[in-house]
């Protein structure tokens, strides 16, 4: 007979689920509970990041690599400040035009890095699925960090995690994306990070610019098919709680896709009218860097919606819970 | 419910006490509650610590700061941990010249503690740094000492302890389980950190 | 005299002659001797006892990259031909997207020197236009005398509608026809793998099925203007069917040809590696499958059902393999930089016979379409191939329908080994192959043989 016979059951916690993984590719194979331990993880290393000491040693002797085949400072130095900050050793490889002219294959990059014994390489290339071939060739774990215009989820994830530490939650929020969908890595891996975190996604841009299967809608079981489409602003930032703004590329219009910048300044630029339609607390954001005056206004840009450049700072942050999730799978296999 | 094989060995009436116990120890070895700064080692050492603060709160007058620690990020084995889940650090004052007392549910190997005296480190100089424990269950890996015991559970590597608070489990007790039970195995993986 | 060759016992299968049975049949001087039953020779000839394997006229293949000259680290006449062989192909028609390209009697006539040597028949097919740059007529005739047998700019389509108009003109004098490669080059442009989903989410710039069917309307609408032949080479989607069907029941001179891999593949292939569902499902490091980038794309279900219908009911005239052969580095990076190009000598027949082995197609249109089809569309050339016929030339292909393999590119003979069907499990496999009496290729067991 036992003696604690009114004690209730044992309560359940949550699964016992994971966020190690090998490699962070795109927000595509995240579920939603995956996705909400990155953000939390994210809170503690804020914390860390307010620290008078901004070190801890859990990826001490590890190297990180970042390998970076398109300019970008903003994203190149998020991640090594992010490494360093957890005493990863960081080497930084940069391929300017001319030594891929020479003709050194990624192939062979990805060789000498790998003989460098990387554990982690962060990867920016131009060529959609670069990181997928780094990860099916190398030993080491890929962090993908802007390829082609297939994912950047390190953006989308600090885009989410700006999103709910304003409003505390994501799901069931309107959020309207506007602009280059069709070029846009952003768009791509925020709609598979938004629609799994039950936001109302909008996408909204010019006819020419968003993929033509998107125009359509999508099949019910489609993985998007809550996602909505729309060619007029308006429409999109209705009753709005997130406005994310895409960067355009003046080559867009160059190429046949635009009549002119003016004329996409005018339907789809962000400003203080567009504003006005949204929700009064509305935010905006922008992943990039902006054209101002081309797809947002200057002073909205800089104004007290704005979200910018709390999207700058918590990308440190995001960028170390990712490598903290991407090192803590990786064991002593080596 | 206990499970088969599952043997109690503190009663939540004996953790009161055990409590209660090391609350006044903690004061008579400082000589009151003057500089101290007690923090929990999160999960359960978090409750624990806030409990250690409302007795000294009742017999001093004051409450004691109380923080959290997560030494997730200070874990010298954190490769393959199925939940790498890292919660809030917070030190409400700074504990330059403090007396920190670290709070844990259980002392096994004591690389937990060794891990939290790192991560204390990197906020600063302590005055000293004290530890308590509900259960020292002995087989240290490091030389570490805990000043305040709540009970020695003698315990075999083959043998887990599980510790439940009210706070965080709805009620209370301190269980020891052979670890080849595999029904055990499920419960004990959804409701005790393993231990190190 | 050389020796005699007989095949007894196979499951002799002829579409051109409408024969499908138990037969014999015995090779001489390089030619087809007899064919019937119980054919008994016993001098000065070697047997081979072929029951429970099929028997068909040596393949034909009239569309093929052998890349020599210019491109020998991808594949040469010598390795190109090896690998035909192997794949049950004595007839190989090499495109002449060369370096140089293959634009006069000359650069036609090195080829046919090459070919001398081969243990299959490789015929030339000239450049339509100068070095294919699409401006400029080649001096077809003179080609033709030296042994071409058709005139395409593969790689490339004739994009000028004037220059499309004029080289039909002159080569239906000629009785031999223009193979165009349909394609609209400002639809195509940058173009990776097919539009649809699967590219807008990776990120790769699509090609719409209209680059296609543009261009095959557009080829419609001159063969019916010129009364020129023109053969649309490596068809591939459902609305450029529905054209072709709709053209030949207006009598208008177009042929067509598919090949094995549009008839099988979809472009889920490009996902994960072949048989894997996961159009929705998250991509991992075996996404991007470069192996799979081919020009024209790898399609949807909708149009490879559409293909094998236009196939069976002869809307498509012929299979042809587009073997492209390319060295590994050139498929061993980011899809962007990979090259279009799937090599298939040596799978063609177990891919068009899981077709046969799924019942979408019967085994008689899918031999004919590899051996009296093609030979109906070389016949200027005088060949006496593409059927188990007395007198005609002794080339056959003796295979196992049910033999159970697995991919392995490392055992290609070709030196491209770019094939998305690595590692797959195939049913079907050629036994022996005979070009002009002599065999040439054999994987038989060797107590089938007595001498």
């Amino acid at each position: 007979m036992s003696p604690h016979a009114g004690i209730p059951s044992l309560k359940s916690t949550t699964s016992e689920m994971s966020i190690s993984r090998k490699h962070i590719l795109d927000l595509d194979d995240f579920t939603a509970e995956e996705i909400q331990l990155v953000l939390d993880n994210t809170v503690a290393m804020q914390e860390v990041i307010s620290r008078s000491v901004r070190k801890v040693p859990a990826l001490r002797g590890r190297t990180i690599v970042t390998l970076f085949h398109e300019p970008s400072t903003r994203t190149r130095v998020s991640f090594e400040q992010a490494g360093k900050i957890l005493s990863a050793d960081v080497i930084n490889v940069s391929s300017s035009a001319s030594s891929s002219k020479k003709g050194e294959s990624l192939y062979n990059t990805a060789l000498t890095i790998q003989s460098m014994q990387a554990d982690i390489i962060v990867v920016r290339h131009p060529h959609s699925g670069s990181p997928n071939f780094l990860a099916r060739h190398l030993d080491s774990s890929i962090i993908n960090a802007g390829d082609g215009y297939h994912a950047h989820p390190s953006q989308a994830l600090l885009d989410l995690y700006t999103i709910q530490s304003h409003f505390g939650d994501i799901k069931g929020r309107k959020v309207a994306i506007v602009g280059d969908i069709m070029y846009s890595r952003v768009a791509r891996s925020n709609l598979w990070g938004l629609t799994k975190m039950g936001a109302q996604v909008v996408l909204c841009s010019p006819p020419t610019l968003i993929p033509p299967d998107f125009v359509n809608g999508f099949p019910k079981t489609h993985p998007f098919a809550s996602v909505s489409i729309t060619h007029n602003l308006s429409e999109a930032v209705k009753n709005a709680d997130v406005i994310m703004a895409l960067r355009l590329q003046a080559e867009r219009q160059s190429r046949g896709r635009l009549p002119s910048l003016r004329e996409y300044s005018r339907l789809y630029g962000i400003n203080s009218e567009t504003v006005k339609l949204a929700k009064e607390d509305v935010l905006i954001m922008h992943p990039g860097p902006i054209n101002e005056g081309i797809e947002i206004d200057t002073e909205i840009a800089h104004g007290p919606h704005s979200a910018i450049q709390d999207q700058v700072t918590n990308g440190v942050a995001v960028r170390m819970a990712l490598l903290y999730a991407v090192a803590s799978a990786n064991g002593g296999d080596k | 419910m206990l499970n088969r094989n599952e043997r109690l060995i503190l009663s939540s009436d004996d953790l009161r006490r055990a409590i209660t116990r090391i609350a006044h120890e903690i004061l008579e070895r400082n000589k009151g509650s003057q500089n101290l700064v007690i923090v929990g080692l999160h999960t359960r050492g978090v409750p624990l610590a806030n409990r250690l603060a409302t007795i000294i709160e009742s017999l001093e007058g004051s409450r004691p700061h109380v923080g959290k620690l997560d030494i997730s990020l200070y874990r010298d084995d954190f490769i393959g941990r199925a939940k790498p889940v890292i919660k809030s650090t917070e030190l409400p004052v700074p504990i330059e010249d403090q007396i920190v007392v670290l709070v844990d549910d259980v002392l096994y190997t004591g690389r937990s503690i060794r891990a939290a005296m790192d991560a204390l480190t990197d906020f600063g100089r302590a005055r000293s740094i004290q530890l308590a424990v509900l259960v020292d269950r002995g087989h240290r890996e490091v030389p570490i000492r805990p000043d305040y015991i709540g009970k020695n559970i003698p315990t075999s590597k083959h043998e887990s302890i599980s510790v439940k608070l009210e706070e965080i489990d709805d009620f209370e007790a301190v269980t020891l389980t052979p670890k080849n039970d595999s029904k055990v195995k499920e419960t004990n993986n959804n409701n005790h950190e393993e231990k190190v | 005299m050389t020796k005699r060759l007989l095949i007894k016992g196979a499951r002799v299968l002829c579409p051109a002659n409408r024969i499908d049975s138990t037969m014999d049949i015995l090779l001489e001087s390089e030619k087809i001797k007899d064919v019937g039953l119980n054919l008994n020779v016993t001098e000065n000839v070697m047997t081979i006892d072929a029951s429970g394997l099929i028997l068909a006229p040596g393949f034909i293949d009239l569309h093929c990259h052998l890349r020599e000259p210019g491109f020998e680290h991808k594949e040469t006449v010598k390795s190109g031909s090896a690998a035909a062989i192997k794949g049950g192909f004595t007839t190989i028609c090499a495109m002449p997207n060369t370096d140089p390209v293959t634009d006069d009697a000359t650069s036609i006539q090195f080829l046919l020197d090459k070919a001398k040597v081969q243990p299959a028949r490789v015929l030339p097919i000239g450049s339509a236009t100068k070095n294919s740059e699409g401006k400029e007529l080649t001096e077809m005739a003179e080609m033709v005398e030296v042994g071409a047998v058709a005139f395409s700019d593969d790689g490339h389509p004739i994009a000028n509608d004037m220059l499309m108009r004029h080289a039909l003109e002159y080569s239906s004098a000629l009785g031999v026809p223009i193979i165009d490669h349909c394609e609209v080059p400002s639809l195509f442009t940058n173009g990776q793998i097919n539009e649809g989903w699967i590219a807008s989410r990776l990120g790769l710039q699509g090609i719409p099925s209209a680059a296609e069917e543009q261009m095959v309307d557009r080829n419609i609408g001159l063969a019916k203007l010129t009364g020129g032949w023109v053969h649309l080479a490596h068809v591939s989607t459902k609305g450029s069917v529905e054209s072709i069907r709709n053209a030949k029941e207006l009598g208008i001179n177009i042929t067509a040809e598919v090949t094995p891999h549009h008839l099988t593949l979809t472009e889920d292939a490009i996902l994960h590696g072949i048989n894997q569902e996961g159009a929705y499902k998250a991509l991992n490091e075996n996404a991007y499958n470069t192996m799979a980038k081919v020009n024209p794309p790898l399609r949807t279900q909708a149009d490879v059902e559409a293909l094998i219908e236009g196939l069976s009911d002869g809307t498509i005239d012929i299979i042809a393999t587009d073997h492209a052969p390319h060295a590994s580095i050139e498929k061993l990076c980011p899809m962007q930089e990979a090259a279009f190009g799937i090599s298939n000598l040596e799978t063609t027949l177990a891919s068009a016979l899981s077709l046969v082995h799924n019942k979408k197609l019967s085994l008689n249109r899918m031999i004919e379409s590899v051996t009296s089809s093609p030979a109906a569309l070389l016949k200027a050339s005088n060949n006496k191939i593409g059927q188990l016929t007395k007198g005609f030339s002794a080339d056959l292909t003796l295979f196992d329908l049910d033999a159970d393999w697995i991919v392995d590119v490392d055992q290609f003979v070709s030196k491209g080994k770019n094939s998305p069907l690595n590692g797959e499990k195939m049913k079907g496999k050629v036994v022996l192959t005979v070009y002009k009496g002599q065999i040439v290729y054999s994987n038989i067991s060797k107590d089938l043989v007595s001498k």
